[in-house]
């Protein structure tokens, strides 16, 4: 029997500071065993457990893409018990990673449509993974128009900087960048919250039309409207919950939010699906 | 269906052979009350208890259990790799476990055997179990089982059902390891079957008979999950719980646990615990949100859980086997009777609850 409890083991490869208060870290792993990046085989949208061994394990979103290969990749917060202790390992430590975990967006239904892509803060991570996997030269031209809309608090807080940049350049994908505010005066992006700007340059929606939705509580309570507002039916507003997980599949009682586990049912929902539900996130 | 003949007198010699060949466990006397634990040789089971105070779960399912072992040392080969445990699954059988406790595993089995992922600690642990089960003859006030899905002779759940019959038991074999169980013990003795089955069925009716309570659980799956999420009564039906986790600990279809890495010096064990959804830590995220914050949401998940979210879930009936411990054990006596009634009566109001 295979035991769905235990992380293949890793190497961390490579630790990138994301942001500038240091919160954010992007750890690179390599698998120790070759063939377990096979067995890791997983599709944009998924999260794995991070086993930091002797301290316990932290679900978190996959923010590498399927068509990246050779490593799997993590963008992790610092905030409790194990990813504070995370944040203190370096290259060349030897760890554990269980998944790919839950379900991915719904990339059956996004193809053929316009996706517009919706993120604040640090819940890009995913996000990331799915633009990625979109622009590689074998899928673009199974998605019609993308928007990116991507806010944090400063610049200095935006998540892979660089490739935000890349893809600003690039005319197969309308990148809104913004920023609640700054005091550099060479921004060249958007200054405004993240709803406001997606009620300027969100393209409405539509039969053709699915809008990925990932932030802080607060900005999805304020995006809601507008979306609805230009069109977006909840069937087509994709959201990715998070609650607070042990097991990672459907057994520790957990995260449950009414009879859906969130991290096996989910953690991507549609809106129309979680309105059915008691909202327990 | 053959059913065996144990004359009392024959008990005893049987037991020790038993020995032989499984890990038994029973019920036995602790201060004024019983509870399943192993028992070694010299020592018999205590048929004469209700029921044990906490349900024999843990046989299958123990409060505490190491998962993995891993060592920190970094001179070690493998360091920082978790590594699977040894475990016993030699046979192990649990002798005088009543219809509904094994009727809870069933349902737990739901949650453990689930097509996308299977917990080998406790299928491995339930695949080793022969569940040799022991009618009741004269069940607790508390008692609901013969509404809640099972029943003093529910059968189905065991793998060998044992009924007094005065200065003899008779054995109802169910399945292949009840019949190796009897062999193993040394009891062969079949009985004619039909004159037997008559009379157990009479001796069933009676014991059903004397049950005095029920639940009504029709109207469960009909209701809305959300109307009956924001019922007003689960202000009244929480107020007074202390959210101690007693209901759920002693109860033989809760399941939920919690996992944590335990080290001791440069090694450490990867374990798995019981939880409580009546604890605020069970579902409180890093930031500090916490979206069952309040008691009253604890307790409607946990009566939402076992009444609404498994019954819409799996189409298997209630999660709850009507063995009445919560009912017996909560300190300020909440009872999921009554809160069952309230729930399959509900009716969507503009009389919502705050929370
Ligand atoms: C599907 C999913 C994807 C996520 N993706 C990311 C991501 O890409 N980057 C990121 O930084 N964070 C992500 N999170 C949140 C992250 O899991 C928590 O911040 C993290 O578990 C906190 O753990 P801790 O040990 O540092 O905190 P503590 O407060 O010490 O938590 C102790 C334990 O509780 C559990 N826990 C606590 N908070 C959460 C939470 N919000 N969600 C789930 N389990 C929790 C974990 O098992 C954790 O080890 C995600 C959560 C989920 C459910
Ligand atoms: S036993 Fe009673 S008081 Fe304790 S948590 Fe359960 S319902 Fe609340
Ligand atoms: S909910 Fe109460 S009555 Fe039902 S099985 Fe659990 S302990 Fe027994
Ligand atoms: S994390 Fe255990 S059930 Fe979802």
């Amino acid at each position: 029997m295979l035991n769905p409890y235990l992380p293949y083991p890793v190497r961390i490869d490579n630790i990138t500071v994301e942001t500038e208060d240091k919160n954010l870290k992007t750890f690179r792993f390599v698998f120790i065993n070759p063939q377990d990046e096979e067995k890791f085989s997983y599709r944009a949208g998924q999260f794995a457990e991070l086993s930091v061994t002797g301290k316990g394990e932290i679900p978190i979103g996959i923010a590498s893409s399927p068509t990246e290969k050779g490593f799997v990749m993590f963008t992790v917060n610092k905030v409790g018990l194990v990813s504070s202790y995370l944040h203190a390992m370096k290259e060349g430590d030897i760890m554990g990673v269980r998944g790919p975990l839950g379900n991915c967006y719904p990339w059956d239904q996004m193809e053929g449509k316009n996706i517009i892509i919706i993120g604040g803060g640090f819940a890009f991570t995913t996000l990331r993974s799915s633009i990625i996997y979109m622009l590689d030269p074998a899928n673009r031209s199974k998605f019609k128009d993308i928007h990116v809309i991507y806010g944090a608090r400063t610049p200095g807080m935006l998540l892979y900087w660089d490739e935000l940049i890349e893809w600003e350049k690039r005319d197969d994908i309308n990148m809104h960048i913004t920023v609640d505010g700054t005091d550099d005066p060479n921004w060249k992006y958007n200054i405004g919250f993240v709803p406001t700007i997606t009620e300027q340059k969100a393209p409405p929606g539509g039969e053709d039309s699915v809008a990925v939705v990932c932030g802080p509580p607060i900005m999805i309570k304020f995006t809601q409207p507008v979306l609805d507002k230009l069109g977006y039916s909840d069937d087509r507003i994709i959201m990715s919950l998070e609650n607070r997980m042990k097991c990672g599949i459907g057994m520790c009682g957990r995260c449950n939010i009414g009879k859906e586990f969130v991290c096996k049912d989910g953690p991507v929902f549609t809106l129309e699906e979680i309105n059915k539900t008691p909202r327990e996130y | 269906m053959k059913i065996v003949q144990i004359d009392k007198e024959d008990w005893e010699n049987g037991i020790k052979k038993l020995f032989e060949v499984y890990r038994l466990f029973a019920p036995v006397k602790e201060a004024d009350f019983h509870n399943f634990k192993q028992i070694e040789a010299g020592q018999l089971p205590d048929l004469s208890c209700l029921n044990t105070r906490l349900s024999p779960k843990s046989i299958i399912y123990p409060q505490s259990e190491v998962m993995f072992k891993y060592s920190l040392d970094e001179n070690e080969e493998d360091h920082h790799i978790l590594k699977e445990v040894d475990k016993d699954y030699s046979p192990q059988a649990v002798i005088g476990i009543r219809p509904c406790d094994a009727k809870a595993f069933e349902l737990v089995r739901l949650n453990f055997d689930s097509p996308d992922y299977k917990d080998p600690y406790w299928l491995n642990a339930y695949e080793a179990t022969t569940l040799v089960g022991l009618a009741c003859e004269s069940p607790c006030s508390s008692c609901f089982c013969t509404t809640a899905g099972c029943g003093p002779y529910h059968a189905e759940a065991l793998d060998l059902l044992l009924i007094d019959n005065g200065d003899q038991y008779w054995a109802k074999v169910i399945s292949a390891k009840g019949e190796a169980f009897l062999a193993a013990a040394g009891w062969t003795v079949a009985v004619e079957e039909q004159t037997a089955l008559k009379e157990i069925e009479v001796k069933k009716r009676a014991a059903e008979d004397k049950i005095s309570a029920f639940v009504k659980t029709d109207k469960l799956r009909e209701i809305e999950t959300n109307d009956l999420y924001t019922a007003a009564f689960w202000e009244e039906v929480s107020f007074s719980c202390i959210n101690c986790g007693t209901c759920t600990y002693v109860c033989p279809t809760c399941w939920c646990f919690d996992i944590q890495d335990e080290n001791r010096g440069n090694r450490g064990c990867r374990m798995r615990n019981w939880d409580s959804c009546m604890y605020p830590l069970f579902t409180l995220h890093g930031s500090g949100h916490n979206p069952r914050g309040t008691q009253l949401h604890r307790v409607r998940q946990r009566f939402m859980h076992k009444l609404k979210y498994f019954v819409d879930k799996y189409d298997a009936g209630i999660q709850c086997v009507g063995c009445g411990r919560c009912i017996r054990l909560c300190p300020v006596n909440i009872d999921i009777r009554r809160v069952c009634g309230y729930m399959n009566s509900h009716v969507a109001s503009a009389d919502t609850c705050e929370v």
